[in-house]
């Protein structure tokens, strides 16, 4: 079938619920979701939204703003940055008025506590600074956003997968979607698409992400040739619940959990000695990664203790409720009488599709792509630059994913449509008919674990040239392995088989932009650690990295990060 | 540990009736059931069809019946279940889509009916409206709402009538009756209070056994009661 809408948002998480509610009433706009909806993976954003509100202390947006680029290791485009914190309380406020159930203080204003890098007069203490609803956060205002959506009428797609962007002399033109409980494919046809599909944990073996965190729309426009920007910056956060990768919020160590090796020592200790336990997730993960490499994980075995039995019962009760469910269910473990199992796990990207601060996806030449935007976990504005801070994120969904909306519903007079293509989705059907046309083959499930298992092994928290070169072999030898992949089920209801073959490509294609671009750092900077180039070095690598794909090859280039108030320092907290 | 299963299977597509497969499965104790669903698909059948997302009880997409009981497959252990063949099923009542896979749209249409969104009195302020924090801790339970319709499948009076508007719709409807900020106390009330809505209601419990997130959902289903009787005759 061909629909038709003026715009279509792919991803119904935050910040493509935020965008179309800004256009809705002023242009005809449609989400495509690959889950329901209410399933996307912004409700399982557990400790809150940052905002320079001032309810429990004094605060102001300039510190927000600092705190985020020096957070970001100095790759903060600080233009960018300085938007996200001016418009934070408003943004806040917005929220409170459509319903979101935040905690209160006594005085009745929205409640606010202490998160990592979140700091009062430029780095002096720890100020309250995230606005919350117990530890479900995300989840709560994910849900206000989609009943207010479903209240104005937007019309959702559930359940249907995109498969490929379609251009038309440069302009996006529209896109094919696959409608996973009947196994139709679709043409979206319209004049603007808004990519909001989050991000690619799934790269990685270990990951606080849902199975649904593929990054098909971070791949597509990286095939289709647009380059993708900072590929190189993967956020592990440093408690995960061993070996699941379920998060463990850093609200747990703002309440005063505190980490420990095998010796029982609190070895944050001698790699923070100001901030200890609070230190930014980056710093704590390698702190973590090294106990581990040097024999003090918990047994000898890849994990430390997160210890919260000193919190009492009812704190953990009060304010970390669904994290103590978590351990009980998982783990068997009473958080109030025996310490977490925990080791980093794969959270957050920070790199994505280049986009300006309206959200307009932009290419090589830093040229606007017309009709092609992005927002939220997908994009990069760079915000976030080289390490994301907590809180920062939820905010970025509905501050960039309303200004995204702004401008596309500015340019419905202006942008003409493109005609349709004729045969809109032949390439793709044959694509499918391929993958279940044959009758041999290796099954998607062990590519993609040997995938994540080489992405964990030589990509992750340290990385070098050697376990770099490796990955890249690795990456190498299963793109080429991928034709061979064979489907069971041909049938046409709901066949995750299928698309799960068709997730691996973009798996496959983002795995190979990150580590191209990890290998062109030789720097260590925030999340991006190399143990060759162990030094951050502004002379050389104070630049974004762009890669993208040109005729078959991948090429790495570099653009220059926007400098404002905040001169480069060292990063010490 | 190796475990054994028995999963309901049905393609109405191609297919009249459903019928049962069973699968054994190498697992680990502290693995999730949802992870011995992955590898039945990944390793040994692809055609099976069910719906995950989140894998920690979060998103609510994998609510199916387990060993008779409604629950979310990403919330059970394999340990709780030694030496037990787990019989999975789609969670009763929802027209089945595909093997574990039902339609939700009917279930999503009556929770929207409750008007699930704020609808404040007048404008509203500059920065947020003051609310007392006790006000705020009486919608504390229902908020850890998901939507997986576990409550939903596991209602004895589903059965029956089809017509109920079923536990999570009334969730959805104290959650916004009990929000001080709300201005449609009355109106809420009286969008429940007929034979179909919370009157039908019989206390059985079982939707508050079922919750993966442990709202007391037959609770509140009864203060809904309470409070509309004090509204007075229908």
């Amino acid at each position: 079938m061909v629909f038709k809408h003026d715009v279509v948002i792919v991803g119904a998480g935050l910040a493509g619920l935020r965008a179309a509610l800004e256009v809705t009433g002023k242009g005809d706009v449609a989400l495509i979701s690959k889950v329901y909806p209410t399933r996307s993976h912004s409700g399982a954003a557990q400790g809150g939204i940052a905002a320079a509100l001032g309810n429990e202390e004094p605060d102001s947006w300039e510190w927000h703003m600092y705190d985020t680029v020096k957070g970001g290791d100095y790759l903060t485009d600080q233009n960018v940055a300085e938007i996200l914190a001016r418009d934070a309380p408003r943004a806040v406020y917005e929220l409170e008025h459509m319903g979101v159930p935040f905690n209160r203080m006594n005085n009745g204003k929205i409640a606010q506590r202490a998160f990592g890098g979140h700091t009062r007069n430029f780095g002096e203490a720890a100020v309250k600074r995230a606005c919350y609803a117990a530890d479900r956060s995300g989840r709560v205002i994910m849900d206000t956003l989609y009943f207010e959506a479903v209240r104005k009428g937007i019309r959702i797609y559930p359940e249907f997968q995109m498969l490929d962007l379609v251009f038309r002399d440069g302009q996006a033109a529209g896109l094919i979607a696959y409608e996973t409980a009947t196994g139709r494919l679709h043409f979206f046809h319209c004049r603007m698409i808004l990519l909001a599909t989050g991000g690619y944990g799934k790269v990685f073996k270990t990951s606080s992400n849902a199975f649904a965190s593929t990054g098909d729309g971070v791949y597509l426009p990286y095939r289709a040739g647009l380059p993708l920007e900072d590929m190189e910056f993967v956020q592990f956060h440093p408690t995960g619940i061993h070996r699941l990768g379920v998060l463990i919020s850093e609200a747990a160590r703002g309440e005063g959990g505190i980490l420990r090796n095998s010796q029982g020592e609190r070895f944050m200790e001698r790699h923070a000695p100001t901030i200890k336990d609070l230190a930014p997730r980056d710093m704590v993960s390698r702190a973590i990664a090294m106990e581990i490499r040097e024999g003090r994980g918990i047994g000898g075995q890849d994990y430390v203790h997160l210890d919260l039995t000193h919190l009492g019962e009812k704190k953990l009760e009060e304010r970390l409720s669904d994290i103590s469910s978590f351990v009980r269910i998982y783990l068997g473990v009473d958080p109030a009488r025996e310490p977490v199992p925990i080791a980093p796990t794969c959270h957050y990207m920070m790199g994505g599709i280049p986009t300006s601060t309206e959200g307009e996806v932009l290419d090589l030449q830093g040229e606007r792509v017309p009709g092609l935007y992005a927002a939220g976990e997908c994009s990069c504005l760079s915000l976030h630059g080289a390490n994301r801070l907590g809180c920062n994120s939820l905010l970025d969904l509905v501050v960039f994913g309303r200004r995204a909306g702004q401008k596309m519903a500015g340019e419905l007079a202006r942008l003409p449509w493109q005609e349709a293509p004729e045969r809109p989705g032949e390439e793709t059907a044959r694509r499918i008919a391929r993958l279940k046309e044959k009758g041999t083959g290796e099954k998607t499930g062990v590519l993609r674990a040997e995938l994540q298992e080489a992405m964990t092994l030589h990509c992750s928290v340290f990385r070098t040239e050697e376990s770099l070169q490796k990955a890249l072999a690795c990456i190498g030898e299963l793109q080429e392995r991928y034709p061979r992949v064979r489907v069971d089920h041909k049938g046409d209801r709901f066949n995750t088989d299928l698309l799960e073959a068709l997730e691996l490509e973009c798996l496959l294609g983002l795995a190979e932009a990150m580590v191209h671009s990890a290998l062109a750092r030789r720097e260590s900077r925030g999340a991006h650690s190399r143990e060759d180039h162990m030094e951050r070095d502004d002379d050389r690598f104070l630049r974004h990295t762009l890669v993208c794909r040109r005729g078959g090859r991948v090429r790495v280039d570099h653009k220059p990060v926007t400098v404002t108030r905040f001169q480069p320092r060292a990063r010490t907290y | 540990m190796e475990m054994q299963f028995r999963i309901f299977r049905h393609d109405p597509q191609v297919e009249a009736k459903p019928h049962y497969r069973s699968y054994k499965v190498k697992a680990d104790p502290r693995d999730r059931i949802l992870d011995c669903l992955n590898r039945i698909r990944w390793e040994q059948d692809g055609t099976l069809s069910y719906r995950m997302s989140c894998g920690h009880g979060v998103c609510g997409s994998d609510g199916m019946r387990i060993n008779g009981v409604c629950g979310l497959a990403c919330q059970q252990l394999v340990k709780d279940y030694e030496g037990q063949e787990v019989l999975l099923e789609p969670l009763p009542f929802f027209p089945v889509v595909k093997d574990l896979v039902v339609e939700m749209e009917g279930f999503l249409k009556r929770i929207g009916e409750q008007r699930p969104h704020l609808m404040a009195r007048g404008d509203p302020p500059e920065k947020e409206r003051l609310q007392d924090p006790r006000d705020r801790r009486k919608v504390d339970d229902v908020i850890r709402c998901i939507l997986c319709a576990c409550c939903t499948g596991a209602c004895p009076v589903m059965t029956r009538n089809g017509d109920y508007v079923g536990p999570a719709a009334l969730v959805w409807a104290y959650r916004y009756i009990c929000d001080s900020r709300d201005s449609l106390y009355r109106e809420r009330l009286k969008n429940i209070d007929f034979a179909n809505g919370v009157w039908s209601c019989e206390n059985f419990f079982d939707c508050t056994r079922a919750c993966p997130k442990k709202i007391p959902v037959t609770r509140c289903i009864n203060t809904l009661k309470r409070e509309a009787e004090k509204l007075g005759p229908r």
